[in-house]
């Protein structure tokens, strides 16, 4: 069999300042076939995608499309080739109907009324072919989000494209939504275009491609028939080593409850209800992992709890303190002295001021400490000693407490944050994301940290998308799904008894 | 009493058109995610370079092209700062604003030496009235020919383009290619990158639509409204604008509107001076004139509702790096 290659890279190289993003990558996809892209958070996959997209322009290399050596200077150039993308985060004008943004770029003259007409015959006939329906004079804000990827995929096809790229597609969907995505991935395979799946989730791999490569610091390592592997060759090629998939710990041995969440109520800004009614306990010696979909209450869970966010309702017991989060007044620092300490799930917005030197990071929140000040002024040496320590203790590269945070790599960054709130000695720690953007060996000793907090008697509180890693931490697991805790099981569940938790196919009362 | 009414009204389009022209200007700067708080200084130096063109080559057209001219440079300036360079829009804009009133006074001073006025224009240079046809047949036909005649006829130019403005702006905005593609980029500019289009040239195109509206503008002023340019003769009219384009939530025909009912409260300020009104007496005359300033903050306070500015407003372009 002659196969012809849709694309075909040839040394790709792309260097940003000090970062070697992609190193002399070599890369054939077949035409008409589904390619997975894999490795970890940084290895480099996304850069590689917005070279072909025309959004980066590579250092050196050479890209062929259907054969022919291409330079893709622009976006619209990638568009003309018949390379279409679907970004990780959309790019999509919320506010416009969905007929506005599949035009948008392509209107097909300098009015509008024509183009729209043929572009809302092409959108029917494009939903008829590839099973891709969506209302095209629905406002894109309104819709949920496995339709807005819709509406992006629709885009692509509009323009012509031939090869669709798609950049971590399931991060915001359900379970039942990613499923439905594969069918579509694979109509679209079969009537002859070909597909582009950057991923760092094998199961995804598994259950869609036919071909993968393993891409790892940059370089790819691998390319692989994904009939002939198997996830956990994938695993070893993308981490480089034998992976422990699980955390070694003993079982939990839970004492008193440390932390008790009662009737917890919290609305977000536009008034929708997203905590409903939410009651747990995380006792001392254990770790509680919220397990769920991005965007189904969590994130305002953790943030309510904190003191960040002002909930409706809800009583928290921390260490024997017991605080009304509706009550008019309170503030994170507040919560903080009862003993409970926060590592947010995004510690770009909330965890670290990026353009801090390091050790001012370190004591972030705590300044008003008598240990680092008195009165109005901040004693320094005291400061740097302390953020030193920390370096030391919790492995910071590089060891320099005056460099820039924003220097440091995710998983450093992490670290820091994490180091400034155990070494608070609390009894109890919540965690969102812990190893969000992080790289595998700060994940093992971050989840090492975790454990070990837990061990010495505290609770823990973590939340995680990444399901893998609920299991892995967690004593017990709470799935929630619509704001609501929908069940609790514990971490050995099967992981489709759990999906289907997440996806709010199994509603059962939460005790 | 019809009478006062239509002379009110009649005053109010002549004080609504350099607010509408600003406003919608500053929509087109806004909508692409620019925000401009430099109208005011564009305006007054286009009212300026109009003035001193008209009053030195006699043409009111050519004083036109002049003030639109500087208006477009002054925009491109605050183009060149914010979205080549990525410098704070406010900022900028200030610093325009500043510009342009120390600019025009010493130029005018300097060129002219009449206290930072430029010379009386008359006749030609200045932009006359405009008769519709029938006006003067239609005069006396009860309440129609009055308002006929009276309230749509006998404007200059400048007024009627200001008003077809507003329907031309509307059809830009949401019936053409650019149009579609300006809403974008205030929204969500790296949408528009990824598809392909330049987000710096669509911003810049945007800029100099502001320049050219601002210029017309700043025209009027000083060649149709008043015959000849007066220091610091916007008098804040830029910003009023810009309030009105945010009472208008940054739609046409709704800054329309908001500009008809800013220039209704100027009108009736300057009617009601010396008047007694039943009940109060003799309103001060300061009063009045605070009456447009008071309803801004109060009419922006609470209610218009949440005015939802482009997403994008206030922020230059910057491509994210994975």
């Amino acid at each position: 069999m002659s196969e012809r290659l849709a694309i075909e890279l040839e040394g790709i190289d792309k260097r940003f300042g000090a970062v070697h993003a992609n190193k002399d990558i070599h890369l054939k996809v077949a035409k008409g076939s589904i390619h997975g892209i894999v490795g970890e958070n940084g290895a480099g996959k996304s850069t590689l995608m917005s070279i072909l997209y025309g959004f980066y322009h590579a250092d050196g290399g050479e890209i062929r499309v259907d054969g022919k050596t291409v330079t893709i200077a622009s976006s619209q150039a990638a568009i003309a080739l018949g390379i279409g993308m679907v970004h990780q985060h959309f790019m999509l004008v919320e506010n416009f109907t969905v007929l506005e943004n599949v035009i948008l770029g392509a209107e097909g003259g300098a009015r509008l009324g024509a183009g729209i007409g043929r572009a809302r015959a092409e959108l029917k006939r494009l939903a008829a072919d590839y099973d891709l329906k969506v209302d095209p004079d629905a406002v894109t804000g309104d819709l949920p989000v496995g339709l807005q990827q819709r509406v992006e995929i629709l885009k692509a096809l509009f323009r012509g494209a031939d090869v669709l790229i798609l950049d971590e597609p399931t991060g915001v969907l359900t379970p039942p939504e990613a499923d439905h995505l594969f069918r579509i991935l694979r109509v679209l395979r079969d009537e002859g275009k070909t597909v582009l799946l950057i991923t760092h989730k094998l199961r995804e791999i598994m259950a869609v491609t036919d071909e993968v490569s393993v891409m790892r610091r940059g370089e790819i390592v691998a390319t692989r028939e994904t009939s002939k592997t198997s996830m956990g060759e994938l695993a070893e090629l993308m981490v480089g080593r034998r992976v422990l998939l699980e955390v070694e710990k003993t079982p939990a041995q839970p004492g008193a409850p440390l932390l008790t969440v009662e009737g917890l109520n919290v609305r977000d800004g536009r008034g929708v209800e997203v905590v409903k009614d939410v009651s747990f306990q995380v006792r001392a010696g254990e770790i509680v992992g919220i397990a769920g979909v991005s965007g189904n209450g969590q994130s305002e869970l953790l943030e309510a709890i904190a003191g960040i966010r002002p909930a409706r309702s809800g009583i928290v017991t921390i260490d024997g303190t017991r605080v009304d989060l509706a009550a008019a007044r309170r503030d994170p620092a507040e919560i903080r002295s009862y003993g409970l300490a926060h590592v947010p799930e995004d510690r770009h917005r909330m965890g670290l001021v990026t353009r801090f030197h390091e050790y001012e990071n370190a004591i972030l929140g705590y300044h008003r400490d008598p240990a680092y000040g008195r009165g109005a002024f901040l004693d320094l040496d005291a400061i740097r000693d302390t953020a030193r320590a920390e370096i030391e203790k919790y492995d910071i590269r590089p060891p320099d407490c005056f460099l820039k945070t924003a220097n440091f790599s995710g998983g450093n960054q992490q670290k820091i944050v994490l180091a400034r709130e155990i070494e608070r000695d609390p009894a109890v720690l919540l965690v969102g994301q812990p190893t969000r953007g992080v790289d595998i060996g700060a994940i093992e000793f971050i989840h090492k940290r975790l454990v070990a907090l837990r061990d010495a008697g505290k609770a823990v509180l973590l939340v995680s998308v990444e399901l893998d890693e609920v299991r892995a931490l967690a004593d017990r697991v709470l799935v929630m799904f619509d704001g609501r805790v929908v069940g609790e099981r514990a971490p050995e569940t099967a992981e489709s008894e759990l999906g289907l938790l997440m996806a709010g196919a199994v509603q059962e009362a939460a005790e | 009493m019809l009478d006062t009414i239509i002379l009110i009204l009649d005053s109010t389009v002549r004080l609504s058109t350099p607010l509408l022209l600003a406003a919608l200007a500053g929509l087109y700067s806004e909508r692409s995610g620019v925000f401009d708080i430099g109208l005011e200084g564009k305006m007054l130096g286009a009212a300026f370079a109009a003035g001193a063109a008209a009053a030195v080559t006699g043409s009111a057209w050519i004083g036109l092209g002049a003030g639109i001219l500087v208006s477009i440079a002054l925009a491109l300036v605050h183009g060149f700062a914010c979205i080549t360079h990525r410098g704070n829009q406010i900022v900028s804009g200030v610093a325009i604003n500043f510009l342009a009133i120390g600019l025009t006074a010493l130029l005018g001073q300097d060129w002219f030496r009449q206290g930072g006025r430029t010379p009386p224009v008359t006749g030609d240079a200045r932009f006359g009235s405009i008769v519709l046809p029938f006006a003067d047949s239609l005069r006396d036909v009860p309440v129609v020919g009055g308002i006929y005649a009276e309230l749509l006829s006998g404007h200059n130019i400048l007024v009627y383009i200001a008003f077809l403005a507003v329907p031309f702006t509307w059809w830009v905005l949401f019936r053409t290619r650019f149009g579609l593609r300006l809403r974008a980029v205030g929204e969500n500019p790296a949408a528009v990158d990824t598809a392909g289009i330049s987000v710096t040239w669509l911003r810049y195109r945007a800029v100099i639509c502001t320049g050219i509206l601002c210029g017309i503008a700043g025209t009027y002023l000083s060649v149709a409204q008043s015959a000849g340019f007066i220091k610091d003769m916007t008098a804040g009219k830029g910003f009023i604008a810009l309030a009105a384009l945010i009472f208008a939530k940054w739609k046409p025909v709704p800054v329309m509107f908001a500009c008809l009912l800013f220039g209704f409260l100027d009108a009736a300020a300057i009617r009601l001076q010396g008047q007694q009104v039943p009940g109060i007496g003799e309103v001060p005359v300061q009063a009045i004139q605070a009456l447009p300033y008071i309803l801004t903050v109060v009419l922006l306070a609470g209610f218009i509702g949440r005015a939802v500015p482009p997403k994008a407003g206030g922020t230059a372009y910057v491509k994210e790096r994975s």
